[in-house]
């Protein structure tokens, strides 16, 4: 048989019924559901007096616009009381297992579908949220997807797709000492740009990519959206298969060994061929910063702000004029003379155990600057109490952050944790979209080890210097 | 969902790369329960002032495009979130189609599943659209059926569609309707891949 390529194979092996030439019918392993998109799905389903297909394949959790202040206490802004509360309802008439507030299991889906071990290698997974690319660091083929396609999993299980290109992004050599899994992802944004990736589900590899931690590794797939693809995987080898080792969704001994036989296998063959190629060098890479209003408007942390003046393409131009106004930054000033207001270290990129670690090793014995307000939000309930276990609570709360419950929080602003018009906020999350932390918020994204040395020197600093 | 066969109407012409679904619709909007409403929110931080005002300077707000019902864009309209509040907003706000060079793998789904067109021209196309709106007011025609986008005059363009696409949005089609009559292979395929977890 010809070399495939990893989603080749996932893919064959998901589809239900396909005619020559035309969108493959195929099989969703696992949805898993928010309070956010989801209920326009349920509404229609029920009044279409449809039922959810299968039990044990979709699970829901409330992340999105929960507050992370306290779980225990009620939610007092009213439209979100009215989502928690729908999607409490749905899951009970529709029967699908919710991982609520107060749950062990509660977290953003993207930090608990890998950490349960639900997402599995070899698996399709979806959800009504674009960051379900995140799986696909686990060998799976995940994407994210409308309301209404949530309704149609729902009812069906299976969805139509047109089978995507492949891209392989390889990026071989060592990432620098102070350098990310976050700053890859933003250096490749920075370079294929934010449509690059449109039409494509893209593999990332290479002895840069084989390195990195099961976390670093979603943090990388996580992003492929912010590059417009659909979907970002990466090959399963022995990180993969003992990270999911023991998980509680995970299968257990023998069946375990016999799984992670079939899920090494799906490895991309030696000789497939992808449809395009990027490649990179891990070791050119430095610390990144965005300066602008999309992941792509990108530079290394020794950078300055583009000058409009130097730039000759009339669109580009007024592009990054553009953005230069809503960011309120001046052409050609150096990155790290850009001051903060806020830093927010979270979101379904940044706010796994490693994460925290990684910031926490900044942090640790130093205070955040007088002017900055600083938060840390875990990902998951248990990502939270394992880090509280290894004391890094203590540590980011002796230096001056807020340490939260679990949620999506500041990364889209739809709990009150959201910039005020102006605000400065140096972000681990995704994107820095106008508005998308509060109405004229100003996002700056970056890696957590960056984001924890802005908050104790109230600027940008190059954390290479401090690692 | 909506059969759409020809949409006729003026251009509205927003000359903006990367449009991303945080502007169509931002996050205070995505806290309904209902999808009907959603135009009140479009582009809203865009359009109005922060007292509420319409914002002059935003070309929506131009009288002359008030019955505009096809928004022609750069690359990449619609990139970003999945909300699919995106394409409900610019429905019930009265548009139909949007043009552009490339959209968004998501948005572009989610706008056929509500019989909302999204047109990709070539870059090279769009710029002769922007220039001729610039010039006048610019009605077009888009025709599904022959995949064509037209001014009624001289200027015609073709555009590409999946078939099966097609067929759903000129007949108006259920998809899960229309997926449920696959159910064999799909109960033939479950009985072959039984679900990985233990009972929950």
């Amino acid at each position: 048989m010809a070399a495939q390529t990893l989603f080749e194979k996932v893919w064959n092996n998901h589809v239900v019924y396909q005619e020559p030439g035309k969108p493959a019918l195929l099989y969703i392993d696992l949805h898993l559901v928010h309070e956010v998109t989801s209920p326009q799905a349920f509404e229609n389903l029920r009044n279409n007096g449809r039922k959810v297909r299968v039990r044990g394949r979709t699970f829901a959790t409330l992340d999105h616009n929960i507050p992370t202040t306290d779980h225990r206490l009620p939610i007092v802004e009213p439209n979100s009381a009215l989502q928690v509360k729908t999607l409490r309802q749905n899951c009970a008439d529709f029967d699908v297992p919710l991982f609520d507030l107060g749950s062990p299991n509660q977290g953003i889906v993207h930090v608990i579908g890998p950490e349960l071990g639900l997402t599995q290698p070899g698996m399709t997974v979806i959800c009504g949220d674009s960051h379900t690319s995140t799986h696909g660091a686990m060998g799976a083929l995940a994407f994210g997807v409308g309301t209404s396609e949530v309704e149609h999993v729902l009812a069906t299980q299976c969805l139509w797709q047109e089978k995507p290109q492949t891209m392989e992004i390889r990026v071989d050599g060592r990432l620098g000492r102070g350098v990310s899994a976050k700053d890859l992802i933003l250096a490749i944004i920075g370079k294929i740009g934010t449509g690059g990736g449109i039409g494509h589900a893209i593999e990332y590899r290479g002895s840069a990519i084989a390195a990195l931690s099961m976390d670093e590794r979603m943090t990388v797939c996580n992003m492929s959206i912010e590059a417009g693809a659909r979907a970002g995987m990466i090959s399963p080898d022995h990180t993969t298969i003992e990270y999911v080792r023991g998980r509680p969704y995970a299968p257990q001994g023998e069946a375990f060994e016999r799984a992670a036989a079939q899920w090494l296998a799906l490895a991309t063959d030696g000789g497939a061929r992808f449809d395009r190629s990027v490649v990179l060098d891990a070791a050119q890479i430095a610390p990144q910063v965005t300066w602008g209003t999309n992941p792509g408007m990108v530079t290394e942390v020794t950078g300055r702000v583009p000058d409009p003046s130097t730039i000759a393409d009339p669109a580009q131009r007024d592009a990054v004029m553009r953005a230069l106004a809503y960011m309120g930054l001046d052409a050609g000033m150096p990155i790290t003379e850009i001051k903060l207001d806020r830093v927010f270290i979270g979101s379904c990129t940044n706010s796994r155990l490693r994460d925290l670690q990684a910031a926490a090793r900044i942090v640790n014995g130093r205070k955040v600057a007088a002017h900055v307000h600083a938060m840390v939000v875990p990902g998951s309930t248990r990502v939270k109490v394992e880090a509280e276990k290894l004391g890094l609570d203590q540590i980011f709360k002796a230096a001056g952050f807020e340490w939260r419950d679990s949620g999506c929080s500041m990364c889209l602003g739809m709990n009150p944790d959201i910039l005020q018009p102006r605000e400065r906020c140096a972000s681990t999350s995704n994107r820095n979209f106008e508005g998308r932390q509060g109405k004229d918020g100003r996002t700056h994204l970056v890696g957590p080890e960056m984001a924890a040395a802005a908050a104790i020197a109230g600027h940008f600093v190059d954390v290479r210097n401090w690692a | 969902m909506r059969a759409v066969k020809k949409i006729t109407g003026l251009v509205l012409p927003m000359d903006r790369p990367n449009i991303d679904t945080d502007a169509i619709i931002p996050k205070q909007f995505l806290k309904a329960i209902e999808r009907k409403g959603m135009g009140a929110g479009l582009f809203f931080d865009w359009r109005l002032r922060p007292d509420g005002s319409p914002n002059p300077d935003f070309i929506m707000n131009q009288p002359r495009y008030k019955d505009a019902t096809i928004l022609l864009a750069r690359a990449n309209f619609g990139i970003g979130s999945s909300r699919e509040h995106a394409v409900w907003a610019l429905d019930d706000y009265g548009f139909r189609a949007v043009i552009a060079p490339s959209f968004g793998d998501i948005f572009h789904n989610n706008a056929y599943k509500n019989g909302f067109l999204p047109v990709v021209l070539t870059p090279a196309e769009v710029d002769q659209l922007f220039q001729a709106a610039a010039q006048a007011p610019l009605h077009l025609t888009i025709d599904l059926e022959t995949q064509t986008v037209s001014d009624g005059a001289e200027w015609k363009a073709h555009f590409e569609i999946e078939p099966q696409t097609k067929r759903c949005l000129l007949e108006g089609l259920d998809d899960i309707a229309l997926t449920l009559q696959l159910n064999d292979r799909i109960r033939a395929y479950e009985a072959a891949h039984p679900i990985p977890y233990p009972a929950v």
